[in-house]
């Protein structure tokens, strides 16, 4: 098992090395720097840019030095927690991104509950009630939800909350509480906003897990275990809940691998509609001016969640499946 | 992340299909060799069975695909949809980039057959006209039922060029010369004369014909994304399964770390790194290219899978003894014999494309106006004020669900006739 853990961790190392690299490339591929956006603004809005002003912003955000210089010191400076300086925002990027992060994993997070609540208690419903009406709406509904793109239900269950009740569920804080810092009362009032992304991030998840749960479930059902434990006159609940279901449980664990960081992945979207405090739009914007330290280190966080999630799972998998850690 | 999720979801629906649909193939396997000595006996043989019996593997995956009934519809649907982009110019009845500002927002009109309870024969829609709202002082429309545009088909139109080389008016449908009501008159101003059957965006321009030509874009996009995906899925994957050693190491290193990169910032990151100046040509194929990156990762794993178990099979070991060189047993074994099972997932890619290209759009990072697709329309949606006002710029959406939904369907359907026993 530790030998498991260690090869895992081994790979660990140059994953990241490589996602850092590729971070900060593809933020460099774009022709021109958040200098030259900066004065074309600056000249789009009619003011004139004087040539030594120039000058000084290039040198003051270091973009005279070649790239690779440029990554080495980036890289250098992140390993020891400073992921540079933010050029639209004139903060340090770790001031902007760890406050950011922490609410999108923990968006991330509810919606990971709420898919596996929506899929355990309905994929056992249906398969214990298969081919009935509701079992039959229930599966209509889950493909919906797999087709539906995630920032098209946050439209359409923004306009519904709007237009029918008169909420906005966009935001995850009420007016009063955006800037204040973090305090009981805060935490209680984003609890009651995370609702709605929670919904929405984690739709198509419990859908997918829903049709897992059922089909499982369904193999199992029709073991002859469960016909032995019903001919003995077990109570039906009990039968269902306290053997197949813990059996067609397992790969419901496995799929915890891939769905944490994809929850991640999914959120961006929908934060982005929903204008939620999180990675999402902040991501967007660095992109798309060319805030080049900001966008890398926000590429390079999300892509370490991603793996440790990944790995934080197999390892999990490996303790629960003795098969897993043989053939690793 | 819907863009792939799904793809558990559909695996596991499939398999308990699958199931269900192994048993009457296999019902009809074992029939063969009673078959054959009844034949050799000289005996009567049904004419049903003579069909199970002398039909070729192509044949067979047909019929089980003909037993998924969701799956046609799905395939009926995708057809129409795909017919409809190829003859867009001709199905929307106006031009996309024709707009008037006085209809900015006009909701959708409805087409009535009936007038004052009285069948009218053809179908129409009533006029449409602008009125200052006495209580909140905006620009409202009303319907003038005083006014009817009969429905016309086949009718002259806006000039087009049918796929930029026909020049052409006909349209499949327009509206005809007004029929006004004898109570007539005392309208104040005269109704636009239009059908905008899905209402009108912020410019003034009819959704309908937008979301037309935008099909364009989002079902070609899948097609050739998925296209380019397995090309290098197949490539690459073949090279992997069918040599294996450092080279298969090699693809499976660069696979695993493919995918460990979270899709949506990568895909982001990338298409906000397409010069702003491109044109929309080649912001597409940018963008075609970029989610391929990704795709082919998928293809590639199948395309493995089907080679390592295949290199071990029979009748490719009897190739060998007989001589064959390698390239002729990879093309003229494997390669037909789990090409099927690789159609079936190309189809099941698709949609994953057609989602990931509407998100990048919407998101203002893939395609951007003049050009259209379903993303940018969807754009237009972004706020709240604007879907709170005209709710119809939700529709493009829902002909992103329908597309994919259809297109899983039909994949599910084709995966499960391909191989009904994985």
């Amino acid at each position: 098992m530790s030998s498991f853990i260690f090869r895992r961790l081994l790979l660990l190392a140059p994953t990241l090395f490589l996602i850092s690299l590729i971070s900060f490339v593809i933020i460099e591929l774009p022709p021109g720097d958040y200098v030259t956006s900066y004065i074309a603004n600056r000249m789009a809005m009619g003011d004139a840019v004087r040539q030594d002003e120039i000058d000084a912003l290039i040198k003051r955000y270091g973009l005279d030095q070649p790239a690779p210089v440029r990554y080495t010191k980036w890289l250098g400076n992140a390993l020891r927690g400073d992921f540079g300086f933010s050029f639209e925002w004139e903060l340090p990027v770790s001031d902007l991104i760890w406050d950011r992060l922490g609410l999108t994993v923990m968006v991330a997070f509810a919606a990971l509950m709420f898919s596996w609540i929506i899929g355990l208690v309905v994929g056992i419903f249906s398969a214990v009630y298969q081919y009935s009406i509701a079992d039959y709406i229930f599966t209509a509904l889950s493909f919906i939800g797999l087709g539906t793109p995630n920032f098209m239900l946050a439209l359409i269950l923004m306009w519904i909350a709007f237009s029918q009740f008169g909420l906005d569920i966009s935001g995850l804080f009420s007016q009063e509480f955006v800037d204040e810092p973090w305090s009981i009362a805060k935490f209680v009032d984003m609890l009651k906003h995370l609702w709605a992304p929670a919904i929405i991030v984690g739709t198509a998840g419990s859908a997918g897990l829903v049709r897992t749960m059922r089909a499982n479930l369904l193999d199992e059902l029709s073991k002859p275990y469960v016909e032995t434990g019903r001919a003995k006159g077990m109570n039906e609940t009990r039968l269902v809940l306290k053997y197949p279901t813990r059996v067609a449980l397992n790969p419901f664990v496995s799929t915890m691998g891939w769905a944490l960081p994809q929850l991640v992945s999914g959120s961006i979207i929908v934060s982005v509609v929903l204008s939620l405090p999180t990675t999402g739009p902040l991501l967007l914007r660095a992109l798309l001016t060319q805030d080049m330290y900001l966008a890398s280190s926000f590429l390079l966080m999300l892509s370490t969640l991603t793996i440790i999630g990944t790995l934080v799972s197999d390892i999990m998998l490996a303790l629960l499946d003795p098969r897993i850690r043989m053939g690793g | 992340m819907a863009a792939e999720q799904p793809t558990t979801g559909r695996i596991q629906a499939g398999d308990s299909r699958q199931a269900a649909n192994a048993e009457p193939t296999a019902s009809a396997a074992p029939k063969a060799p009673d078959e054959q000595e009844e034949n050799e006996t000289g005996a009567y043989l049904p004419v049903e069975e003579e069909r199970i019996y002398v039909a070729s593997p192509l044949q067979m995956m047909w019929w089980r695909f003909l037993k998924h009934k969701m799956a046609i519809v799905g395939g009926v649907i995708v057809i129409l949809l795909y017919l409809v982009a190829i003859f867009a110019e001709f199905l929307a009845p106006y031009n996309p980039e024709t707009y008037e500002v006085a209809l900015t927002y006009a909701p959708p009109q409805s087409v009535h057959l009936f007038h004052n309870g009285e069948f009218q024969g053809r179908p129409f829609v009533y006029g449409l006209t602008q009125a200052r709202n006495p209580d909140t002082l905006r620009m409202e429309f009303q319907i003038d039922e005083t006014v009817r545009y009969p429905v016309q088909f086949w009718t002259e139109g806006d000039p087009y060029k049918l796929w930029g080389l026909f020049p052409n008016s006909r349209h499949l449908f327009g509206i005809g010369e007004p029929i006004y009501d004898a109570s007539a008159g005392e309208s104040a101003e005269a109704p636009f004369s239009i059908i905008f059957l899905l209402g009108a965006d912020k410019l003034g321009r009819d959704m309908f014909t937008r979301i037309i030509y935008g099909s364009r874009i989002s079902l070609s996009i899948g097609l050739i994304g998925v296209a380019l995906s397995f090309i290098f899925g197949v490539v690459l994957g073949g090279i992997s399964g069918f040599y294996g050693g450092v080279v298969d190491v090699l693809i499976q290193r660069l696979i695993e770390f493919i995918r460990s990169v979270p899709s949506i910032p990568l895909w982001m990151a990338l298409s906000a790194a397409l010069p702003q100046d491109w044109s929309s040509v080649r912001v597409y194929f940018g963008i075609t290219i970029i989610l391929s990156l990704i795709g082919w990762t998928f293809l590639a794993r199948a395309v493995r899978g089907r080679f390592l178990s295949m290199r071990e099979d029979e009748f490719i070991l009897a190739a060998r003894f007989a001589g064959a060189g390698e390239m002729r047993i990879i093309l003229r074994h494997m390669v037909p014999s789990f090409f099927s099972h690789l159609i079936a997932s190309a189809t099941l890619a698709v949609p994953t494309m057609i989602l990931s290209e509407t998100s990048l759009s919407f998101l203002g990072l893939g395609l951007r106006p003049p050009a259209i697709s379903w993303g940018v329309l969807l754009q237009e949606a972004q706020n709240l004020r604007s879907v709170a006002l005209a709710p119809w710029l939700l529709i493009p959406g829902l002909f992103v669900i329908i597309t994919v939904l259809a297109l899983s369907f039909l994949g599910d359907g084709l995966r499960d006739a391909a191989d009904p026993y994985h």
